[in-house]
């Protein structure tokens, strides 16, 4: 199984670089997909432990500014990057030592109230935030070496591809540790794991930390890509595009989240704009015929299908 | 001290006044979502856009009785009416089409559901009233301002915020424990609070105790959304606003505590109102800060008890 979905990875990043080399334009949106899947993948460890947070814009939201702060300081995407996945695993650290002390409906919402107050800080406070103008981000060097516009962008999309893959590869591995499986138990039976001697706080606390670096990243590269952040990127509709995603793509694989995200983002390139007063109604109406009918999302379906056909094949077999 | 006192009083005097004034309206949501978690055992994330579309019936419901040149004293019974409207209409609906297929579920799942079904009806405001603010407030300018007198100051204030909103605040929380205490219907709705096998065993039909009080909770949104709406302009947003909102209130209270969620309203209502008056930038700020202050010190909030959790 292990083989066949990084075979799968591989072949996906081919796609997506296939894609992007015949279409240009699609370069952004796929750079900005990729970014959100690795936001997902947070949500995803999350929903392991049968926890959803309402509020992982925050650490987009985090990695994003942190990146506009520090870009006329020190003008370069990789240092950039970095600064954007410290601060957001501090915030996470912070954030997560309290909201791991609660479950279900209180983690979500707390997460959801907590991101509502960065992002009224970043709206209110215009003196440091530009509030709702936002932030220009100049064109960062890429690795010491000065880019025109066109190559940069290729650099940040070969830069958020090998960090896809990369933390897709860390998660299926963190999953498979015993880390990962005692997420589960919290999701069945928590005592169980105290009784065994192991803390569910801190298992679900290394997660969450986990969860909000990866969104750190996402948010860093966002802001590198369309050189522009707002303090929507705090808003609860851009955690609820997260969770949405993360449904969508479905909770089983790694690979789940980008499936989403690719879908999700060129889905709204051509609906979005077409629908943009129904977007949200569009989303939410989808996430509840997935939750209704389609557990698995569309990685459920997809492996649904991969399944049935091994399946014949070995009946064809016998 | 003393001297800020003299020099700020008639501000603060504002401020305690709009304090109390908003936290009847927060304590009227609040109070809905947590009967419906009492007896359903869902947290309503889309509770907040009950009350956003209670506020936006009521401007509407106004403005069509006004152009039937009905008399202005109508735009107090019409606030009325619009919650009656909207959660007779959206509750069954929401319960029978929604709800019904998730109860026993995993919590995630509800969770998810009521979220997307949240996402749902605030495109559906965007939809049916535009994105420009919606204004009726004739109710409160037909009943005049009020002086209050306060610290040697006297302190104009609208008599609507000043006896309408508290009043009704006061009505539902004295009629909500006499209902819940006195009625058949509100003691087999505690029955099955309380222990949902046994009082089915009983013979009560927990499927039409769902309904109604799912319905009863919509329409408290959708009451205090309509109340709302002659204070002050309707924007896209207030549903997001007020679920946050009264989740602070019901978590900081406790969950299922319906005094405590009264005297957390008006700790958190009159925390925002003076931070608006005294320090702007802060005001969506505070009732968080006083949420995490009380949940770290008591983490089943200021009135919860233990919760019994399942081993």
């Amino acid at each position: 199984m292990r083989r066949i979905e990084t075979g799968l990875g591989l072949l996906g990043a081919a796609a997506l670089v296939l894609a992007a080399v015949l279409a240009p334009w699609v370069k952004f949106v796929l750079t900005i997909a990729l970014a959100k899947g690795i936001a997902v993948i947070g949500i995803l460890l999350l929903l392991r432990a049968g926890q959803v947070s309402f509020g992982h814009a925050l650490f987009i939201a985090a990695g994003a500014y942190t990146v506009a702060f520090l870009a006329p300081v020190v003008p370069d995407a990789i240092v950039l990057l970095l600064a954007a996945a410290a601060v957001a695993t501090l915030a996470g650290v912070l954030v997560g030592l309290f909201v791991t002390r609660y479950r279900e409906i209180f983690f979500g919402m707390l997460n959801l109230a907590l991101s509502m107050v960065l992002y009224s800080v970043l709206e209110k406070f215009y003196s440091v935030t530009k509030g709702t103008d936002g932030i220009r981000v100049e064109l960062p060097r890429v690795a010491s070496v000065t880019l025109e516009r066109e190559p940069y962008e290729w650099a940040i999309f070969a830069i958020a591809l090998i960090l896809a893959l990369g933390f897709a590869g860390l998660t299926r591995i963190y999953l498979d540790s015993p880390m990962g499986q005692a997420l589960a138990a919290i999701k069945t039976r928590e005592q169980r794991l105290e009784f065994m001697g192991i803390p569910a706080r801190r298992v679900l606390l290394a997660a969450y930390v986990l969860s909000a670096l990866m969104g750190g990243v996402a948010g860093g590269i966002i802001a590198m890509t369309t050189r522009h952040v707002t303090p929507l990127l705090a808003y609860w509709t851009s955690s609820g595009e997260l969770v949405f995603i993360a449904i969508l793509g479905g909770a089983g694989g790694v690979l789940g989240p980008f499936l989403g995200a690719v879908t999700f983002e060129l889905v709204r390139i051509y609906a979005g704009a077409a629908v943009a007063e129904a977007w949200q109604m569009i989303l939410g109406a989808v996430l509840l015929l997935v939750i209704l009918f389609a557990p698995g999302g569309l990685w459920g379906i997809i492996a649904h299908g991969a399944g049935r056909q091994v399946g014949r094949r070995r009946g064809a077999a016998a | 001290m003393a001297e800020w006192f003299a020099d700020n009083s008639g501000l603060l005097g504002l401020a305690l006044l709009d304090g109390l004034a908003s936290a009847a309206l927060i304590f009227l949501v609040a109070v809905g979502l947590n009967l419906v978690f009492g007896v359903l055992r869902i947290i309503n994330v889309a509770h907040g856009s009950l009350y956003a579309i209670g506020a936006y019936a009521a401007a509407s419901v106004g403005i069509f009785l006004a152009s039937l040149g009905l008399p202005d004293w109508a735009s107090l019974p019409a606030l009325l009416l619009a919650a009656a409207l909207v959660g007779a209409v959206l509750g069954p609906l929401i319960e029978r089409l929604l709800l019904r297929r998730i109860y026993g579920q995993e919590e995630v799942l509800q969770l998810l559901v009521t979220f997307a079904l949240f996402m749902i009806l605030e495109d559906v405001q965007k939809l049916i009233w535009g994105v420009q603010p919606v204004q009726h407030d004739l109710a409160m300018r037909l009943l005049g301002t009020y002086d209050v007198p306060f610290a040697g100051d006297v302190v104009p204030f609208t008599a609507y915020q000043l006896f309408v909103l508290p009043g009704a605040a006061l009505v539902v929380l004295i009629g909500l424990a006499w209902f819940l205490r006195r009625t058949l219907t509100g003691r087999v709705i505690v029955a099955v609070t309380t222990d949902r096998e046994a009082a089915t065993a009983m013979g009560i039909d927990a499927r039409r105790v769902f309904l109604l009080t799912f319905t009863f909770g919509a329409a408290l949104a959708a009451l205090g959304g309509a109340l709302s709406s002659p204070t002050g302009a309707i924007v896209p947003g207030i549903g997001a606003q007020t679920i946050v909102l009264s989740f602070a209130v019901v978590a900081t209270a406790g969950l299922g505590q319906t005094e405590g969620a009264a005297l957390t309203s008006l700790l958190i209502g009159l925390g925002r109102s003076i931070a608006v008056y005294f320090e702007p930038e802060l005001e969506v700020v505070v009732p968080y800060i006083i949420m995490v202050a009380v949940l770290l010190v008591r983490p089943n909030g200021l009135f919860g008890g233990t919760i019994m959790r399942r081993i």
